[in-house]
Formats: C-alpha cells, structure tokens, sequence
C-alpha cells in the first residue's frame, strides 16, 4: 500500500467550453520515506500538480489519497514550501514559523513551542537573523524561512515546490547541500518539484519527467541508487548520473516534439502605452486598441 | 543641492505672492466688496491673535472656532471609519454581498452633503436640542465613509492569493485568517481609504455648520456673510484650508508608515 497516491487525476483550467486539461491522469505513488524528484518545462503543471496534493486544488478526476485517505482539503500533515516563498511580510521570521507551530501543536505549552521554533532556525542557519521581516533578506534566506515553516509543523510529507529555483549557481549548491542534509536528519517523505534535472538526480531517490504540456503526464520513474552523501564534485563523472541524465533529458526532449509547448505566464506590464486615439474605440463591441497592461497572460508557441 | 533647497523654498512663495497680488487687484477694480488683504488682516488680527478668546457664542478665537470643527469632525470621521470598515471587508470578501450593495452604494456616493443635511435633520428631528448635532454627524459619516469603504473592498480582493494558500496549508481558522493575514495585508488599502475619508469629512463640516448654525470655522463663516463682514470669510477659507492641509499630511505619514508593511 502505497503512502501517497494518485490515481487518474486529470486536472484543467478555464471555461466549460475552451477548457485545457493542464494535468492528464497522471499516477504516482510513494513509499513513506522517500524522496521523489518531478522534473519539468516550465508552464507545464508542475505547481498545479503539487497544490493537488497539498489539497489547495482538487481534480477534476481520479483521486489523490495520503495513508488511504483522500484527500480533499490542505493540512498540517503535508508542508508545503510555496514557490514565491509565501511568507507573510508583516511577521517576523521568528513570528513566521510560530504562527505555523501554533496552528501543528495548539496544546503545547508558549516555552516548548518557542524552544521548537529556535530550533528550526537553527536548522537553517538563520539564528542572526530571526528578528528580521521577510523584506529584509535576501532570497535564499527566505527560502530558508518557508523551509524551516514546513519543517516545524512536523509534518508526514514535504512538497518543495522548485524552492531553489531563483536562487544563484552557488546558493542553490548550498542550499541542496541544505536540504539534504535535513533529510537525511528527519527521513520526512519528500515531494520536490524542480526544473532542473540535475538538481533532481542529486537529491533524489527517484526521479520523475513530467512531460510538456498541455495534457502533461509523468514519465517514467527513474532509481537514481547513486549511494549516500553524494559527492556534488564527482557526481558529474559517474556513469550513472550521466545515465539518468541522458534518460531524463530524452524523454522530456521528445515529449517536447510530440507535443508543442506552450509557455504561458502572467505578465504583469506597466501601464505605459498611449492608446491609438486614431483607431475606432468599438468596431464589434469590443474596444480595441488594448492597452498593453490588460493583457495579463501571454502564450509562446515553440516549434 | 542648495539651488534645489532654495527653489523649494521660493517657488512656493513665488505662488502665494502671485495669488495675493491677483486677490490686491480684483479687491481695488472689478471686485469692490472683495475686501483687500490688508483691510482683510486688520479685520481679523483679534481672532488671529487671542485665537482661543471666547467674547460670545458666535464672537470667539479662530482657533476655538476650529476646535469645536475638529471635535465635531472627530466623532463623525469615527463613525464613519467604525461603519465603513466592515462594510468593505464584506464587499471584498463575499461576491453574493457586492452584487446586493455595490449598486446602491453607487448611487448614494455622489450624493452632496448639502442633500443629506436636511435628511439627517429630519431622521434625529425626535431628539430635540441635540437634533443639529446627531444630523451634522450622520451627514459626515454618511459622506466621508464612501472611500474607506471602496478603498478597504479593493484591498482585500487585491490580497495575494499566495497568502492565502499559506492560510489555508496552516488551516487558520475563519478569525485568525482575519486578523493575521487579511487584515495587515489590507492595511495600506485602508490607510488610503482614511485619509480620502478624513479629507471628506474635513470638506463636509463646513456645509453642516453652516446650515445648522453651530459654532465652529463654517458656523462663523455663514454668520458673518449674513453680517456682511466679508473680511471674516476669508479668515475662515484660509483657516479651513490650513487645517485640511494639516490632516492630509498627518494622515500622510500615519499611511507611510504602513505602506512598507
Ligand atoms: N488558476 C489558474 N487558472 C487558469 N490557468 C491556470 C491556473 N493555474 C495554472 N494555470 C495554467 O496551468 C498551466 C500550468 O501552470 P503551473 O503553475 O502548474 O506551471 P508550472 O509547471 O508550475 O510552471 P513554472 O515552472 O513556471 O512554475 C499554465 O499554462 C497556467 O497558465
Ligand atoms: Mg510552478
């Protein structure tokens, strides 16, 4: 019986009539204690994946069940660490991660839940900081800040949804080196959503393409039974790295062929362009010359 | 640097120059009632100068004068902040509640405070001597409220789902996520919304006042036009927009320090 499950889950976005299915019956399943990787395209339904087992978002079909239990709303058994970090900038990093600890363990007492917060920033190396506002760090250490959120609510399963991926070559090292080394410590089930597959291999006991979308689904599962501590510096030499990531970059690349990619992401534009006071305002009902900052979502098709 | 210290100062100055001039001239040619500026300081220098002297009800300094203005602002601004609050957190959270209010909230919006005076009257006409109080109150919050309203509805539909996906992953109760995250993540939003409303409230006094008699800066106003010192009205406009600069920068700051948030 597996810990988590997914099961045909099929999820789309928009109007009845001009739906697309983001995610097409995807299926997964994880052992308590592992550590999954999910590689993907950008724009592909990676996040939308993982808020359907975080329960924000439910699918249209198929189930999602955690210990044989499906589920239906989010919790503090699953830890979720938010792309955009998602901490609360009016709060303090210490008042971050003790709203999160009152809300896991309401019947402790205010010392042992204090003492279990200064505990996770320890964890995360944040002690000098911990009387800072989110504003006031930089982007790894807010990463650090969600992390050490998820972790102390204890939770059964840890969704990392691409944590590291705006993040420098050499902050993402460490912090993987982080992240692992937190593992390893707490043997927590780990979902981690990454767009890079290295990174994947790296921390990983299996790693998973999702393929491109729309309509994405996930690959073939891939072992990586590269032993523990990995060694980052010879990592790139051994026969077996370059295995899975010839296999990973394959499957996905040809994914890619069979189905053309769309990126599509939010633009948020300034509101700088005049509008063509030339051009009639209502040819069919519709004001046209659109002002640049309407349009919020742009779509770029790749061969 | 020092130039653009300088220019900061004179340019201003430059403007009330300019203005006063203008105001010099139309008082010596076309505008003959206009008293000038100088007949318009010796007119007032008593108020100016002993301005919390009381000589008679409708006799007093200009700042006694103001004070009861500001008294007066104070408690209807306050029922206005206590009543708009919640309203705009209704507007914003619940799309089954715009649909019902936001039309006629719409409508009452423009209305001018000179319409709802009368009205107020009439609603509070049962209370007696207090009746031109309670109306002049009911009339500010009625007319200031709309901002803090429409301000604070705006900030909470503009609340970052983000934060509300860690409400929801930290299962926040229905308060808590009130008050932890919808409510500072509203905050700047609402700040707007006072100090629009406080402007509001500041504008509406004056025609409260004056229809209602009270005394205080707009109360004044209206009696000395009727007693033709004409000197007087413009001590009271420039008193007026004095004290209304003096709360929009007030609320200013106070806004500033919640934008960083
Ligand atoms: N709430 C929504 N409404 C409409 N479309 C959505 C919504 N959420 C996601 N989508 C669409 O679903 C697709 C996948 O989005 P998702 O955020 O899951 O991608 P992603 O793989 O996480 O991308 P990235 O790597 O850029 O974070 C995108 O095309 C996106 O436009
Ligand atoms: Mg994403």
């Amino acid at each position: 019986m597996p810990f988590l499950a997914l099961q045909g889950v099929s999820k789309g976005f928009g109007p009845p009539q001009r739906r697309t299915d983001v995610l097409r019956d995807v299926n997964l399943s994880l052992e308590k204690g592992e550590f999954v990787a999910i590689v993907g395209f950008s724009g592909s339904g990676k996040t939308t994946l993982l808020n359907l087992i975080a329960g924000l978002t439910r699918p249209d079909s198929g189930g999602v069940t955690l210990n044989d239990l499906e589920i239906t709303s989010p919790g503090p058994d699953r830890g979720v660490v938010f792309q955009n970090y998602s901490l609360l900038p009016w709060l303090t990093v210490t008042e971050n991660i003790r709203l999160a600890v009152d809300q896991a363990f309401p019947n402790w007492s205010a010392a042992r839940k204090e003492q279990h917060v200064e505990q996770h920033i320890r964890k995360v190396n944040l002690l000098p900081a911990r009387d800072r506002k989110p504003a006031q760090l930089s982007g790894g250490m807010r990463q650090r800040v969600s992390l050490a959120r998820a972790l102390a609510m204890d939770p059964q399963i840890l969704l990392l949804d691409e944590p590291l991926g705006a993040l420098d070559a050499l902050t993402r090292a460490t912090l993987q080196d982080e992240i692992s080394r937190i593992w390893q410590e707490n043997q927590k089930t780990v979902v981690l959503i990454t767009n890079d597959p290295d990174e994947g291999i790296y921390l990983a006991d299996r790693i998973i393409p999702l393929t491109a979308g729309p309509n994405a689904t996930l690959g073939p599962s891939i072992r990586v039974a590269i032993p523990r501590p990995r060694d980052r510096r010879t990592l790139n030499h051994d026969p077996q790295f370059k295995a899975i990531r010839r296999q990973v970059f394959d499957f996905m690349l040809s994914s890619r062929s069979e189905n053309r990619v769309a990126i599509t992401r939010k633009l948020i534009l300034p509101d700088i362009e005049p509008e063509d006071l030339e051009q009639a305002r209502y040819p069919q009902g519709r004001r046209t010359p659109l002002r640049r900052h309407e349009i919020k979502r742009e779509t770029v098709e790749m061969p | 640097m020092k130039r653009f210290r300088l220019d900061a100062l004179i340019l201003p100055l430059i403007g009330f120059a300019l203005v006063i001039a203008a105001w010099y001239v139309s008082s010596a040619t076309w505008a003959k009632e206009l008293p000038s500026p100088s007949k318009t300081w010796e007119a007032s220098r008593d108020y100016v100068l002993k301005p919390f002297e009381k000589r008679g009800e409708m006799d007093q300094g200009i700042l006694r004068f103001t004070w009861y203005s500001l008294q007066l602002v104070a408690k209807g601004y306050f029922l206005a902040l206590v009543i708009g609050t919640p309203i705009g957190f209704l507007l914003g959270l619940s799309a089954t509640f715009t649909r019902i209010f936001d039309p006629i909230i719409q409508i009452l919006r423009p209305v001018s405070p000179l319409a709802w005076l009368p009205l107020g009257l009439v609603l509070f006409m049962g209370a007696g001597k207090s009746a031109s109080e309670l109306g002049a109150l009911f009339t500010i919050a009625i007319c200031s409220m709309w901002p803090t309203v429409l301000n604070t509805a705006v900030g909470v539909r503009a609340v970052p789902q983000d934060y509300l996906n860690v409400a929801r992953v930290l299962k926040l109760s229905r308060t808590k996520t009130l008050f932890k995250v919808l409510i500072p993540a509203t905050l700047p939003y609402m700040f707007t919304g006072f100090r629009l409303s406080l402007g509001i409230a500041w504008l509406v006094i004056v025609a409260a006042e004056m229809l209602t008699g009270r005394p205080g800066v707009g109360g004044f106003l209206w009696q000395e036009y009727n007693a033709l010192v004409y000197e007087h009205i413009i001590l009271c406009i420039l008193t007026i927009g004095f004290v209304g600069f003096g709360l929009d920068r007030l609320m200013s700051v106070i806004e500033g320090r919640f934008k960083t948030g």
